[in-house]
């Protein structure tokens, strides 16, 4: 199988605390990859040491064929990341942003003209180019951060909690793009805590507490757990395993 | 260590360049205040010492004693400002400070004058500040010598003997700053203690802020590297430090008539290597610094030793040699001799490429520790 992220025993201590415990998972290339969990869970520790911010405490990992301790410089010239806040300048101008980012990723004169076209009529921020990035509302900033994302052409995308806080509408067309990338043959790796965008993911991944607990396509889980759909195999997982630790907790 | 790329390098630095003329308060801070703050301690910071008031106790009064008062007055080092009539008095106004000199002649100093026999005047000196109790008293020496040596001669003419030959006389010249005026010494280091401050604060703000912002997540996670992203970052800076440090050159040639005696190509040259240098010690204390108010109190708990270590205000030749190797960590101490050589002496590269290879390599070191320091992570 092809794929574009292998991670085994991928582990992450912050003092004490255990964020990501031998954490296991493959993704697919070409496949959209949901990360389940919890707040805490440990969703975006994973993430962050997939793209290179964060050395794995212990573990083992590739990215696109590239080790996640010692390429994590290679890694980044071929993902597009999108983190949870807002991450883009906010006193600069949508154009500006784009330009920018364009220039960090080496994209020659013609090539950035074209790919700056094509995002910004992708996102749908075509007659918003002037527009300072600080004052466009919560779906419009988040499809920039995608379009800045995208512009040199990322083999994988890792977005983390891509669509929180994000109206109804907004939320629909961000997906529509993901589905599209995917299409096109981009790995895509996201996060988050609507159920009905888990439903369309190729593959699903529960993490609670840093354990990997399921993984599968939708299907197989609600199969497997005897549920009626995603979001009771998701309270079940974190109920079975709330129980499990507070059964070990009263036997020590 | 991987390839410098220039296209990097430039999108940060039209980036930066946006985002200083977006924040225009910021930017009219950078270029007023080294002018405001020159124009203050451009008048405070004055060491010569002139205009000390004196309290005069004269108890004989007459036309002979008045004019070594005038004596005294003439020179404007001294400044009569109360006459009192008794030490309890005298005393008292020494401990209110009102004056910091007494002068007191005695009841027979005319009588004894007149006959020609030595006559005794006091002077008391208020010597908690010892730069001015040491001008006081070796300017009262000279007065009172001077005046003793022209009634010696008036005495020695009056018996037929002529002219006074003194066996031995001393000939000073005074190089660079004829006049000893103090101001001429402490404006070249004025602008040279201005400009490190204001300039470190500059980028002392600038990775934290993206730290603080969240922008350094994105930033981090694209194949950056930290020697395009500082240089990236300071090079705008370089101009606007340049513009400003052109203004206050201007202000402390013109205003307080400070001439450049060297050359002005030199100055300018080696000043943008040392804002080069102070724009770096910001980029590192960004690197230490967790928030924007840790890099401000770091930017602050720097100037102190900048005015005390660099010989802004006391000669570092006098300064044990532990303290002196300290003083080499703050880029000011390498400006000051290159802004006073050029500035007073006039002199050249070659007199001064002992702290121009010690600002540079400075600067080089401070880059090599700050991007050491700087890690493409969170964490």
């Amino acid at each position: 199988m092809n794929v574009a992220i292998e991670c085994q025993q991928l582990t992450k201590r912050f003092g004490e605390r255990i964020a990501v415990n031998q954490l296991t998972l493959t993704v697919p290339k070409g496949s959209i990859y949901g990360f389940l969990g919890p707040n805490g869970s440990g969703k975006s520790t994973t993430i962050r040491m997939l793209c290179g911010l964060m050395t794995p405490t212990t573990g083992s990992g590739t990215v696109l064929g590239y080790d996640v301790m010692t390429q994590s410089e290679e890694i980044k010239q071929r993902i597009g990341y999108m983190s949870q806040k807002f991450s883009l300048y906010e006193d600069l101008t949508v154009e500006e942003n784009l330009d920018f980012y364009a220039g960090v990723y080496q994209l020659g004169a013609a090539e950035r003209k074209q790919r700056k076209a094509e995002l910004i009529e992708m996102a749908g921020l075509t007659g918003r180019e002037k527009q300072l990035a600080g004052s466009l509302s919560g779906g419009w900033k988040q499809r920039l951060a995608l379009s800045c994302a995208l512009l040199h052409k990322p083999e994988l995308l890792i977005l983390d909690e891509p669509t929180a806080g994000v109206d109804p509408v907004s939320r629909r067309i961000f997906w529509d793009v993901i589905h599209e990338l995917a299409k096109q043959g981009i790995t895509v790796l996201v996060t988050t805590h609507y159920m009905d965008e888990a439903q369309t993911c190729d593959w699903i991944g529960f993490i609670f507490f840093g354990n990997l607990l399921a993984e599968g396509t939708p299907g197989e889980l609600i199969e497997r757990m005897e549920a009626n759909n995603l979001e009771d195999v998701f309270i079940e997982l974190v109920r079975r395993e709330e129980a499990r630790q507070a059964a070990e907790g009263g036997a020590r | 260590m991987k390839r410098f790329v220039w296209e990097r390098y430039w999108s940060v630095v039209k980036k930066e360049v946006i985002q200083i003329k977006r924040d225009r308060p910021s930017l009219a801070i950078a270029l007023v205040m080294p002018l405001m703050l020159l124009f203050l301690f451009g008048y405070a910071v004055n060491t010569d010492v002139s205009d000390i008031k004196m309290a005069v106790w004269n108890q004989s009064p007459s036309a002979a004693s008045r004019e070594l008062v005038e004596q005294f007055v003439h020179t404007e080092i001294f400044q009569a400002t109360a006459s009192v009539s008794g030490y309890r008095e005298l005393e008292a106004m020494l401990d209110e400070g009102t004056v910091d000199v007494g002068l007191v002649i005695g009841p027979d100093y005319t009588r004894k004058k007149d006959r020609g026999e030595p006559a005794h005047i006091q002077l008391l000196i208020n010597g908690s500040d010892p730069n001015i109790a040491r001008t006081a008293m070796s300017n009262a020496q000279l007065i009172v010598q001077h005046q003793a040596i022209a009634l010696q001669e008036k005495n020695l003419q009056k018996q037929g003997l002529g002219e006074l030959q003194l066996p031995l006389e001393l000939d000073t010249r005074v190089l660079f700053n004829p006049n000893m005026e103090s101001i001429v010494f402490n404006i070249p280091g004025l602008i040279g203690l201005i400009m490190q401050n204001v300039t470190m604060i500059l980028t002392a703000f600038s990775l934290v802020r993206e730290k603080e912002r969240g922008t350094m997540e994105q930033l981090v996670v694209t194949p950056i590297r930290p020697l395009e992203l500082m240089l990236g970052k300071i090079t705008p800076y370089v101009g606007v430090g340049l513009f400003s440090f052109c203004l206050v050159l201007l202000v402390g040639t013109a205003w307080f008539g400070v001439p450049v005696k060297g050359s002005i190509g030199l100055l300018v040259a080696l000043s943008v290597l040392f804002l080069v240098t102070t724009l770096l010690l910001g980029i590192f204390i960004s690197t230490v610094a967790k928030t924007q108010l840790q890099a401000m109190q770091m930017a602050f708990a720097l100037i102190l030793p900048s005015v005390l270590l660099s010989g802004f205000m006391f000669p570092r030749d006098s300064m044990p040699v532990v303290i002196q190797w300290l003083g080499g960590l703050v880029p000011l101490t390498y400006f000051l001799e290159i802004l006073r050589g050029i500035f007073l002496k006039g002199v050249g590269a070659e007199a001064l490429w002992k702290d121009i290879v010690g600002m540079g390599a400075f600067s080089l070191l401070i880059l090599a520790v700050a991007i050491g320091r700087f890690r493409k992570k969170i964490e």
